[in-house]
C-alpha cells in the first residue's frame, strides 16, 4: 500500500512546475524588461544604473535557467553551471565598463 | 519518465521510500546541455569582447548606441520570453497527458519566435538604409555581428519548435515520452537566455 501510494506521487510529481508559477514568472519578466527599456530610454548611465541593468538581467536569467529549463530540479552542476555563466559574464561586462569610465 | 517512477516500475518493494523526494533529473537529452553551454561559452565570449572593445571607444559606442531602436529591442524582448513561456506551457501540457494540447502552446511559441524575426528584419532593414554594414564602424560590426549570431540561433529555434508541434499535434508527447519536447524547449530557452544580455548590454548600457 505504502509503495502504491509513494509510486502515484512520484507520477504526480512535476518536473516542470506549475502554470500558476509559469505565469508568474511571464508577468515579472515582462515587468523587467519594461524597467530595462525605460532606462535606456531615459538614457541613464553611471556604475549605478549598470549594476542595476545587469542586476535586473540576470534575475531573469536565473528565472529561465531555475524554471523555465527546469534546472532547478536537475542535478547541482547543471543549474550551477548556467548560473555561473552568467555570473562570470556580468561580472567581466561590470569590469570592463569600469576601465572605460576611468579611461 | 521520472527517474523515481522509472525505479518503482522495476524496484518496486526496495525504492517508496527514498522516492518521497524524487530525484533530481536533467531535463531533455543529456547531448542537447553540452551543446546550450558551448553556444552559452561563444556568446559570452562575444559579449566580453564587445565590454573590452567598448571601453576602449566609450564616446563612439554611447553616440552610436543612440540611434539604435530601442523599441524594437524591448519588443523583441517581450516577444522570445513569451514564446518561452508558451513553450513552457506546452512542456507542462505534455507532462500533463495533455499532449495534443502543447501543440497549440508550441504554434503560440513559434508565432512570437517568428514575430522577433519579422521585427528584427525591419530593424535591419532602417540600419542597411542609414548605411551602416560591418565596417562601418567598430561599434556596427559588433552590433551587426552579435544580433546577426543571435537571428540564426533563433531561426534554428524555429525549425525545432515546428519539429515539436508536428510531433506534439500527432499525440506523440506525454509523461512517458518528454525527452524530445523537453530537448527542444531547452534549447529555444537558451536563446531567450542569451538575448537577455544582449538586449541591455548593446541596447541599453551606457
Amino acid at each position: 500500500m505504502q509503495t502504491r501510494e509513494s509510486s502515484a506521487r512520484a507520477i504526480q510529481h512535476s518536473d516542470h512546475g506549475t502554470p500558476l508559477r509559469a505565469t508568474v514568472i511571464w508577468v515579472v519578466l515582462i515587468a523587467a524588461t519594461i524597467v530595462t527599456w525605460s532606462m535606456g530610454e531615459n538614457g541613464s548611465s553611471g556604475p549605478a544604473v549598470v549594476g542595476l541593468l545587469f542586476a535586473i538581467a540576470f534575475g531573469k536569467g536565473a528565472m529561465i535557467i531555475l524554471d523555465y529549463m527546469a534546472l532547478r530540479r536537475a542535478p547541482l552542476m547543471w543549474p550551477l553551471l548556467a548560473l555561473g555563466w552568467m555570473t562570470l559574464v556580468c561580472a567581466l561586462i561590470g569590469i570592463a565598463y569600469w576601465k572605460g569610465l576611468a579611461a | 519518465m521520472n527517474t523515481c517512477a522509472q525505479t518503482l516500475v522495476s524496484l518496486p518493494s526496495r525504492s517508496a521510500a527514498a522516492c518521497d523526494s524524487p530525484a533530481r533529473r536533467l531535463p531533455g537529452d543529456l547531448a542537447i546541455w553540452f551543446f546550450i553551454l558551448a553556444e552559452l561559452l561563444a556568446f559570452g565570449a562575444f559579449f566580453i569582447a564587445y565590454a573590452f572593445a567598448r571601453a576602449n571607444n566609450v564616446e563612439l559606442f554611447n553616440e552610436q548606441q543612440l540611434a539604435l531602436d530601442r523599441n524594437a529591442g524591448a519588443i523583441n524582448t517581450i516577444l522570445l520570453l513569451t514564446s518561452s513561456y508558451f513553450v513552457v506551457r506546452a512542456v507542462q501540457a505534455a507532462e500533463g497527458g495533455q499532449g495534443r494540447r502543447a501543440a497549440t502552446w508550441i504554434a503560440g511559441g513559434f508565432a512570437c519566435g517568428a514575430g522577433f524575426i519579422v521585427v528584427k528584419l525591419f530593424e535591419y532593414a532602417a540600419k542597411f538604409a542609414a548605411g551602416v554594414s560591418l565596417s562601418s564602424s567598430t561599434f556596427h560590426m559588433f552590433y551587426l555581428v552579435l544580433t546577426s549570431f543571435h537571428f540564426m540561433h533563433v531561426i534554428l529555434g524555429l525549425v525545432i519548435l515546428a519539429a515539436l508541434w508536428n510531433n506534439a499535434r500527432k499525440g506523440r508527447y506525454g509523461p512517458g515520452n518528454m525527452n524530445g519536447i523537453e530537448t527542444g524547449a531547452a534549447y529555444w530557452h537558451m536563446v531567450d537566455l542569451v538575448w537577455l544580455i544582449l538586449f541591455p548590454l548593446v541596447y541599453v548600457m551606457r
